[in-house]
């Protein structure tokens, strides 16, 4: 499954670019509107159905297991804290669900990336991702598998 | 020089008629440009392509009273004080908007009725032509500048232009040439005034004559696209999305929406 953008209801405010974690829901340059540039790496988060305040961000399903007539919409009411889905199966029947938004503010859990410093090229070239190895509760470099503890059999 | 009428002053070296016709060209080349707009992107189609679908998922019907009543509202409040966005953006919005407005309607007056050497300009007229421009410079290059999508969420500079600015940009550079070309026609610095009438003339064909390949006629799109919206609502299919929930404030953690600026 993966993102698209109505553009009827789009006002481009920016919104789904910021909070995508794949970095795919960016703005169009012809039509300023927000798309996903990418559908394949789309993770069905729903971060950017749920963060758009049009509501202009739908998934559409795989036709395989998700068939045409379907439908997932979601609604976050930030005033109220709650946000509902609404699930249409293909024979019409309808579940409502409501939850709590348990959402954190960014920057508390969120790391604010436009406040740190741009990593070096080593960094970036190295095999460490973000906040490694720190963030993996290890002080050393990544663990690494020593060739005589494969199985047997398993070569590379 | 904001007491001056620019038109009239120009009618002892350009013809009042070719003013006139010039505008008139302008209004053609605007309905030209949305019409192959609209036959290209074929967005009316599916437009009305949609709200049909949407009247199926109907579990209300609406009055026709109460459409009007909808109408109405989403005129007075989606259209006219452009509520759809927020804050910042809804302000430059409406500077922009109306500032546009009034720019438009005195150049129209003016060039139509007070375009001869001879005629005289009630001053409200060139004031409000004055006021209008620079309203679209404040609310353009605030815009242009912070407010824009690519610049505040996408971390672009400022200075980054695509496609999609060819309206925003048509528009403040054509008022910017304006009042400088109307100070500068004002303050009788010959050579310089005619330089930037020239880029005015020109400014103003490329907002025009760029219709298909801006966003110009968004103006005409987006009013549609929120009756629409509101229509839905009422009649319960509102693109299936959920109700909203009868919860009191604050039901759960909540959080406040944040300006999209965490690049």
């Amino acid at each position: 499954m993966s993102t698209f953008v109505y553009m009827t209801r789009c006002d481009g405010c920016g919104h789904c670019v910021d909070i995508c974690p794949s970095d795919i829901m960016h703005i169009d340059e012809t039509i300023r509107r927000a798309v996903n540039i990418e559908p394949n790496f789309c993770w069905e988060c729903y971060a950017c159905v749920k963060a758009c305040p049009q509501n202009a961000i739908d998934v559409r399903g795989y036709a395989d297991f998700a068939p045409m007539g379907h439908s997932v919409r979601v609604l976050r009411e930030e005033e109220k804290g709650t946000i509902s889905w609404k699930i249409k199966f293909r024979n019409g029947k309808v579940k409502d669900f409501v939850s709590p938004i348990t959402t954190k503010p960014w920057g508390k859990y969120i790391p604010k990336l436009a406040e740190l410093e741009i990593p070096s090229k080593e960094a970036l070239d190295s095999q460490l991702l973000y906040a490694e190895p720190k963030g993996l509760n290890i002080d050393t470099e990544l663990p690494e598998m020593k060739k005589e503890r494969f199985k047997q059999g398993v070569y590379y | 020089m904001i007491t001056i009428n620019p038109f009239s002053q120009l009618s002892e070296f350009i013809p009042s008629i070719a003013m006139q016709i010039f505008v008139v060209v302008m209004i053609v080349l605007v309905v030209a440009g949305t019409v192959i707009d609209m036959i290209h992107k074929k967005n009316v189609k599916y437009f009305f392509e949609n709200a049909k679908k949407a009247k199926k998922q109907a579990t209300r019907t609406v009055s026709a009273g109460k459409k009007v009543s909808i109408v109405i509202k989403t005129v007075a409040s989606d259209v006219l004080t452009t509520s759809e966005l927020g804050g910042k953006r809804r302000l430059a919005h409406l500077l922009g908007m109306y500032g546009t407005i009034i720019f438009w309607i005195t150049s129209a007056i003016m060039i139509f009725n007070y375009s001869t050497p001879e005629s005289v300009t009630p001053s409200i007229l060139p004031l409000l032509w004055h006021l209008g421009a620079i309203m679209i410079c404040l609310g353009g290059y605030w815009f242009w500048i912070f407010l824009r999508v690519d610049v505040l969420a996408e971390g672009n500079p400022w200075y980054r232009v695509i496609k999609a600015d060819l309206f925003v940009l048509s528009l403040v550079v054509t008022a910017t040439f304006g009042l400088v070309w109307s100070y500068l026609q004002a303050a009788g610095i010959s050579g310089w005034d005619t330089l930037f009438l020239v880029l005015f003339i020109l400014s103003n064909l490329v907002l025009f004559g760029g219709v298909y390949w801006s966003k110009f006629a968004h103006m005409f799109y987006k009013p549609g696209a929120a009756i629409q919206k509101h229509l839905a609502e009422a009649d319960g299919s509102n693109e299936n999305l959920p109700a909203p929930t009868d919860k009191p404030k604050q039901f759960g953690l909540g959080i406040n929406r944040e300006a999209p600026k965490h690049y």
